[in-house]
This record gives C-alpha cells, sequence and structure tokens, in this order.
C-alpha cells in the first residue's frame, strides 16, 4: 500500500510538472509508445529500455504498456541511422543511449550521422568510471600509479572492458592527460571483452591496472580482491564506494560518467520532446527509480532537456578533442 | 560436507511446485528453442527475460527458468544437428559430423537417445563439478592469462587439421576462411574498422548464429531446390528407417568412455571464461577421434562421435557456471545474459556471491539437478516423436526451415540486413557443398580465429612484442606441446594412413560435414 501511494505522489509530482514544463502538453496524445534498444536482448541499452518503459508504465506515466524493440548493429550505429533516415518525425518513439553513444558520435563510428540529427531527452543515471589495482598492488593512489606510467609507460598495462577508443581507454587517458602526461599515446591500454574479463586478468596478474565502471567491479571489491585508487566521480558516492577517494580529491580533475539516457526523433515535434522529457524527468524523481538505480550500481545524474543537450555536446567534442590526439580519427 | 548441507537447502529452495513447473516450462521451451535452428541458447535466455520481468519473479524463480531454459537448449541443439543436418545452436555444431551420418544409415532414434544420455552425463557430472570444485577452479581460470588462452585456442586450432579424414587441403582452405570472416568488423586493440567497407551494420562483425544458419540450414533448402522432383533430396526416399528408440547395451558400452572423456574436457573449457561450450564440443570431438578412431569409422556414423560432443557441450554449460557464480565473470555467451539478469535482480555477482546469497546459489544449483533429470525424461520418450520429422517429406520440411532460420534471425536482432547476410551465406554453403569442402571448418575457424588473434594482440601489447611472452610460463609450454604434437604428428602419420581412409570413403562416398 505504501508503494502505491508513492506512486500516486510521484504521478500527481509528474502531473504537475509535466504543465511547469510545458503548458501546452495536452497538445500531445502519446500511443503506442515505443523504445528502442539499439543491441540485442540482455545488454545495457535493453536494460535502459525495460526499466524506464516498466517504470512509466507502473507510475502511469504513458498509456499502456510501452513496446520494445531491439535494433541491434554496428554499436547502435544501426538504430541510430533508421532513426535520422526513416523515423525521423515520429513522436512516440525514444532510443536508448549511454556514453558509448556520444563516444561513437564523436569518433565518427556511425558514418554519416551526427549527434545534431536527434534531439537529446534526458539522463535516467550514470555508472562512475573506476581505477584500480590489484589487492597485493604496491600502489595506493592514483598519482603513484600515474607518476609509474610517466616513468616508464611500458611498466603498466591497464585492462579495460572497451574497445581501444572506447569509454574505458578514454577514462585513463583523460586521467593520464591531467596529470601531465604529454603523450598519452604511450599509455598500456588492453582491451578485453568486457569488464569482467579485464578484472579476472586483474587478478591473475596479467596486468597491473584495471579501468572500468563502479558497477563492473562492484563483486570484486565487497570480497577485497581488488583495491580501488580512484572513483571518477565529482564528489564520492554513497554506499559501498564510500569509503575510495575520489581523482579529484587527490588533485586529478577527471570525472568519468557512464550515463545512460534517452534521445529522440530529430523532428519529434515540441510538444512531445516536452512530454518526453517530463516524463522521463518524473521516472527519475520517483522511489521507484531510485530502487533501480540503487541495484543496477547508478550513481545520480539528472540531465534533462537543454541541459541534456549541452551535456551531450560538450562531452562529443572533449572525446572528439581526445580521439584527434591519439591518432584514432583524423 | 558443507556443500552437501547446502545443497540440501537448496533442494528445500528449488522443491515448490511453482520452481518445479517454472523448470519444467523452461526445459521444454528450451528443448525447443535449441532445436530450433537460428535460436541458441544464449538468445533464447534472453528473449524470455521480458517475460521474468512481467511476471515480477523473485530472484530465485527466475534463475531456475532462466537456466532450465539454457540447460534446456543445449539438449535440444542436437536434435536439428542428427535429423538435418542443420545445428540448432554453435555448440551443436559437432554433433553434425556423426549424428547426420547415423540418421542416414536408419539410426536416427539411436543417436538421438545416445546424444540425450551423453547430454544428461555431462551435464550432470558437471552439475557435481559445480557443487565441490568451484573455488578450486576458479584458481585455474587465473593461471589462463592473453598468452595461454592464445596457446589454448592454437591448440585447438592445430586439431582441425585431424578433423578433415579426406581433403586436407580443402579443410585448411574452410578454416582459412572462417579466420577471414573472423577479421570483420572493428578490432578491439586498435579501434579501426577491418572489412567493414563503410557499412555500419558490419561494425559488430558477422554474429556466429546468422553465419551457422545461413550455411547449414539455407543452404540446405537450395540444395532442395535444385533438386526438386527427385529423389535425392535431403531426408531420404520416403522409406526412411527410423531404427531404435532405446540404444542398445553394447552401443551404450562403447560410448561410456567418450561420455567421460568428453565431460572432463567440456567442463574444463567450459570453466575458462573465454573459452566456452562450442570450444568443449569441439575438443572433446577431436580428442575422442584422434584417441579411438582406429578404423575410420569418425564422420561416417560413429556413435562416439555423437557421445563425445554432446556430453563435452553440456559439461560446458555447467562449467560455465562456474566463473560466473564464483567470479562473476560469463563463461559464455549465455552466462554473460544470465549475469545481466542477476544485477537487474539486485544481485552482484562476484566472488562472495556464495556467502551473500546462498539460496540463490544453491538454490540454483538444485535446480539444476532437477532441470537434468526432468530434460532426460522429456528427451528419451519424445526421441520416438522426433524421428517422426524425418517421415516429412521434404516438400513440406524445407519450406519450414527456411521460415523458421528467417523468423529465428529477424526476431533476435530485428536487422534485415542480418537476414541478407544469412542468405549470402546460404549461397556461400551451397557452392562450397558443390566443391566439397567442408563447412565445419569456417564456422571453427570463425570462432577460434576471433579470440586466438585478440588474444594473441593481447598478449603482445602487454608484452611490448616480445614474442617470448608466448612461452614464458609452464602452462603455456605443456599447451604449445600439445599443439605441435596434435598438428605434427598426423602429418607425420597421415603419410601412411591416408591412401587406404581415401579408398573407403571412395566406396562410401559419406560427407563429412
Amino acid at each position: 500500500m505504501k508503494l502505491l501511494s508513492v506512486a500516486k505522489v510521484t504521478f500527481l509530482a509528474a502531473a504537475l510538472s509535466v504543465t511547469a514544463y510545458a503548458p501546452n502538453a495536452v497538445a500531445f496524445e502519446p500511443s503506442n509508445t515505443e523504445c528502442i534498444a539499439p543491441a540485442g536482448a540482455g545488454g545495457g541499452w535493453d536494460f535502459t529500455c525495460r526499466q524506464v518503459g516498466k517504470a512509466l508504465q507502473d507510475l502511469k506515466l504513458i498509456p499502456g504498456t510501452m513496446q520494445v524493440t531491439n535494433l541491434a548493429g554496428g554499436g547502435g550505429g544501426v538504430a541510430f541511422a533508421e532513426v535520422v533516415n526513416k523515423r525521423d518525425a515520429e513522436n512516440d518513439l525514444i532510443v536508448a543511449a549511454s556514453s558509448a553513444t556520444s563516444t561513437r558520435l564523436a569518433q565518427g563510428a556511425y558514418p554519416g550521422n551526427d549527434m545534431s540529427q536527434v534531439r537529446w531527452l534526458a539522463s535516467v543515471g550514470a555508472d562512475y568510471g573506476i581505477i584500480a589495482v590489484a589487492r597485493d598492488s604496491a600502489i595506493n593512489t592514483l598519482p603513484e600509479l600515474l607518476e609509474k606510467i610517466k616513468a616508464d609507460p611500458t611498466s603498466v598495462s591497464v585492462a579495460g572492458g572497451s574497445a581501444v577508443g572506447g569509454w574505458d581507454h578514454l577514462k585513463v587517458l583523460i586521467a593520464a592527460k591531467k596529470f601531465g602526461i604529454d603523450d598519452v599515446r604511450s599509455v598500456k591500454y588492453v582491451a578485453f571483452d568486457g569488464g569482467g574479463e579485464a578484472v579476472t586478468q586483474l587478478l591473475a596478474g596479467s596486468v597491473q591496472a584495471f579501468t572500468g565502471d563502479a558497477s563492473e567491479a562492484k563483486g570484486f571489491v565487497d570480497s577485497g580482491d581488488i583495491k580501488v585508487i580512484a572513483v571518477l566521480a565529482p564528489e564520492r558516492l554513497e554506499g559501498d564506494f564510500a569509503s575510495y577517494p575520489t581523482a579529484k580529491e587527490q588533485g586529478i580533475n577527471v570525472i568519468g560518467a557512464n550515463w545512460r539516457g534517452f534521445y529522440a526523433p530529430g523532428n519529434m515535434s515540441d510538444e512531445a520532446y516536452d512530454f518526453w522529457v517530463a516524463q522521463i524527468g518524473a521516472v527519475y524523481d520517483s522511489a521507484e527509480w531510485k530502487a533501480t538505480m540503487a541495484s543496477n550500481g547508478l550513481a545520480p545524474l539528472d540531465l534533462r532537456g537543454a541541459d541534456f543537450q549541452a551535456f551531450v555536446s560538450d562531452s562529443v567534442d572533449s572525446i572528439a578533442a581526445l580521439s584527434k590526439e591519439i591518432g584514432l580519427i583524423e | 560436507m558443507d556443500s552437501l548441507q547446502s545443497l540440501a537447502d537448496g533442494f528445500l529452495i528449488a522443491l515448490t511446485w511453482q520452481n518445479l513447473g517454472l523448470a519444467l516450462i523452461g526445459c521444454l521451451l528450451g528443448t525447443i528453442i535449441g532445436a530450433l535452428p537460428g535460436l541458441g541458447p544464449s538468445n533464447g535466455v534472453a528473449i524470455l527475460i521480458p517475460l521474468v520481468f512481467t511476471l515480477g519473479l523473485p530472484a530465485t524463480p527466475a534463475l531456475i527458468l532462466l537456466t532450465s531454459v539454457y540447460y534446456g537448449a543445449m539438449y535440444g541443439g542436437r536434435i536439428s544437428s542428427i535429423l538435418l543436418n542443420i545445428p540448432g545452436d554453435e555448440p551443436a555444431l559437432m554433433t553434425t559430423l556423426d549424428g547426420y551420418p547415423m540418421a542416414r544409415k536408419g539410426q536416427a532414434g539411436e543417436a538421438l537417445s545416445i546424444s540425450g544420455i551423453s547430454s544428461f552425463v555431462g551435464s550432470f557430472f558437471a552439475t557435481w563439478g559445480l557443487v565441490f570444485l568451484a573455488p578450486q577452479l576458479v584458481k585455474v581460470a587465473l593461471l589462463f592469462g592473453p598468452a595461454e588462452y592464445f596457446a589454448l585456442f592454437t591448440l585447438a586450432f592445430a586439431t582441425l587439421g585431424g578433423l578433415a579424414s579426406r581433403n586436407q587441403a580443402k579443410a585448411a582452405f574452410a578454416a582459412a576462411l572462417g579466420l577471414g570472416i573472423a577479421m570483420i568488423g572493428v578490432d578491439g586493440q586498435t579501434g579501426v574498422p577491418r572489412f567493414t567497407f563503410g557499412e555500419v551494420h558490419l561494425y559488430d562483425g558477422i554474429d556466429f548464429l546468422v553465419a551457422i544458419v545461413g550455411m547449414f540450414a539455407l543452404s540446405e533448402v537450395f540444395t532442395f531446390l535444385e533438386h526438386r522432383g527427385t529423389t535425392q533430396a535431403t531426408g531420404g526416399d520416403g522409406t526412411v528407417k527410423l531404427g531404435r528408440i532405446t540404444p542398445p547395451v553394447s552401443m551404450l558400452k562403447q560410448t561410456s568412455g567418450s561420455m567421460a572423456r568428453g565431460t572432463i574436457l567440456g567442463f574444463l573449457a567450459g570453466v575458462l571464461p573465454g573459452a566456452g561450450a562450442s570450444l568443449g564440443s569441439f575438443i572433446a570431438y577431436s580428442f575422442e577421434k584422434r584417441l579411438k578412431d582406429k578404423e575410420g569409422t569418425f564422420g561416417k556414423g560413429d556413435p562416439r562421435g555423437v557421445a563425445a560432443p554432446e556430453a563435452g557441450n553440456n559439461a560446458a554449460a555447467g562449467g560455465a557456471l562456474v566463473p560466473m557464480l564464483a567470479l562473476g565473470v560469463p563463461g559464455s555467451g549465455t552466462t554473460a545474459v544470465l549475469l545481466a539478469m542477476l544485477l537487474a535482480l539486485n544481485i552482484t555477482p562476484g566472488p562472495l556471491l556464495f556467502q551473500n546469497n546462498p539460496d540463490v546459489v544453491w538454490g540454483l544449483v538444485a535446480a539444476l539437478f532437477i532441470a537434468n533429470f526432468m530434460l532426460l525424461a522429456l528427451n528419451i520418450p519424445m526421441v520416438g516423436f522426433f524421428v517422426r520429422l524425418l517421415m516429412i517429406p521434404p516438400r513440406y520440411l524445407m519450406p519450414g526451415v527456411a521460415m523458421i532460420s528467417f523468423v529465428g534471425i529477424y526476431g533476435v536482432s530485428g536487422s534485415t540486413f542480418d537476414l541478407m547476410v544469412m542468405i549470402a551465406f546460404g549461397v556461400l554453403g551451397w557452392v562450397l557443398r558443390k566443391l566439397d569442402i567442408p563447412l565445419v571448418p569456417i564456422i571453427l575457424g570463425v570462432l577460434l580465429g576471433d579470440q586466438m588473434e585478440k588474444n594473441l594482440r593481447r598478449a603482445m601489447t602487454i608484452s611490448d612484442g616480445d614474442v617470448m611472452t608466448l612461452v614464458a610460463s609452464p602452462l603455456s609450454i605443456a599447451l604449445w606441446t600439445m599443439a605441435i604434437v596434435g598438428f605434427i604428428l598426423p602429418m607425420l602419420v597421415g603419410r601412411y594412413l591416408r591412401p587406404k581412409i581415401a579408398d573407403t570413403d571412395a566406396v562410401e562416398g559419406a560427407d563429412p560435414d
């Protein structure tokens, strides 16, 4: 019963915020809503669609259920092209996105597409990056690790779950650059298939450091098998990670957020855009979503509408600059 | 004895009507999903995740349902391999090699029941392995760095030559083609797209399943179209002999050793994250062939060639749960999906899972035992039903195969491009069959080549290009020795044996692919 009343209150709050955000919201009546997950079932984007879709439905923010369509391929590029080319003016469609989307847009990995072709709606949380070493490593802080890399780049291999040029790689490079390592290309990064494999290689002693998301490493942090030397968040995370210092505290101002959010077709009407921004925002504000975030290792990142658009734009610019520097793009 | 106590608690959790019902549904669905070309265990599990969310199942019942589907699919994959020469999923690939020839010889019933029993043996003992050996085996997984993985995959690749009993050159060509296909997509170690021609659909590479379904299922359909109106088409001439429904005791005796070896090899392959079920069934088959194929009967319908890979791939499915539960690291595509599911259910996989969520772990293990017995009980009586598939005239069966292939592939990715790729592979498979080039090494080239390359380059990055890192540990030296023995010896020995085998081949004309 308690949950229900919370839901009711949130619904009221949502209704209010709709009016606050867009006086003309009544002009848009959603029907047959759809969320595209640009990857196969079971992946991160799929979960974003399904969980937000379920919350939208449970909180009665949309009529009926939200259909989730899996459109895999090209690291999200197939779905992006489909939305831009074929479904550019739909008002009932949202698409799951994450920092992988902005990274690939910045690097031109979606041929012929760029971020201005769609409208960015809102974020629903972020998984902050961490840098860790093995339990018995002599290294205890991020500056120590970076100092070692600076002195002899060949002595440290950093493992991560994304491909070279992917987000796990870039996070380390941003930190290295902030620390004053001029040639970031000298940093040795080894790409594995997912964070789990990368952590295993850290435990096996094949590599000296691990870069990944807080949620990927949580099980190993709980068991004490790995030592987190920096959390790449603006301030300390809540819960299990509260005892680990941020990079910022250690004098290296790096924030590496693997955000999750949504974009919408480029020619979506303003009414529909405002509607979706408000509804996703209402989901974010709900107690149910807080619980989902906690169980998925997501930390707060609340950006909506124009703020989110600006955030994505900034990250695309900075990733593009960095990718040029490491020679990944021209 | 701690483990046994915990296991008993697990049975208390698993033995509720709801959980038993879920296990039964999972086993049935899994068997069907495994048998249908285009749907394998990983996408079968992924497809059912929304169902779990909709039903609002708590963690333990949800895992019971999904792992029943997983085990069920490992059982089901063999059915279409044996009856139609179309692997239902990747790990069932090796079962086509002897299973289909057995069916052609009128032993479809025996092949199905012996493979069903092998599946049971493989997963039953693998589940025991999970109960008792999980903590120790995790240490084995930690012995494998990129250099050791490279040696392991090279070992697997080296024994490929032994698979082709007839024409080594054609098998080598097929494997090289597979390696080439594995190159397609964005290269993880540099982030640069290779052989994608600016086509965004190719950035993720070619999906194994699309290649398998195209090459095996669609090419079968094309062959049928080519021969339509004649009696040569698949399925024979209407007077199909179904064989017995239970295997003769002598066959069980003959294959018991194969099952045991397959189980051990498969389980070990499953335990290594980054090896997986396909490698398990492949190694089980090629090892068995190397060890026991004195008369050259493998590839022509030898029951041991069915028992070993089936025990291997089911044991690997159990083995893959070891790193998943004990480390939180997926040992196969399916366990990766299961892990994502665990996270969504607010359970953190990792080294502490056994301590923090014993109810989940032991409930799951108990459910695996239950699912296993259910699958055996379902599969053996149903052999008689499955073999009747062969009595469906090809003119009805083949359109059905085509439809299932298209629906299956589209259903998973939602991409019409994948359908085109599948058709292209179908045409390629048809041409290669005409040229008498075996198809299995192509798929193995794709599966193994990709992992070989990745691990070689990881090892090279870590060692700054020092090749000696590849033979720096005793484990990798051992693996290399086995690879060299497996590769050089058959070439020397083969020089004396080959003419004899070639003769028998010409007489029987059996097709090893």
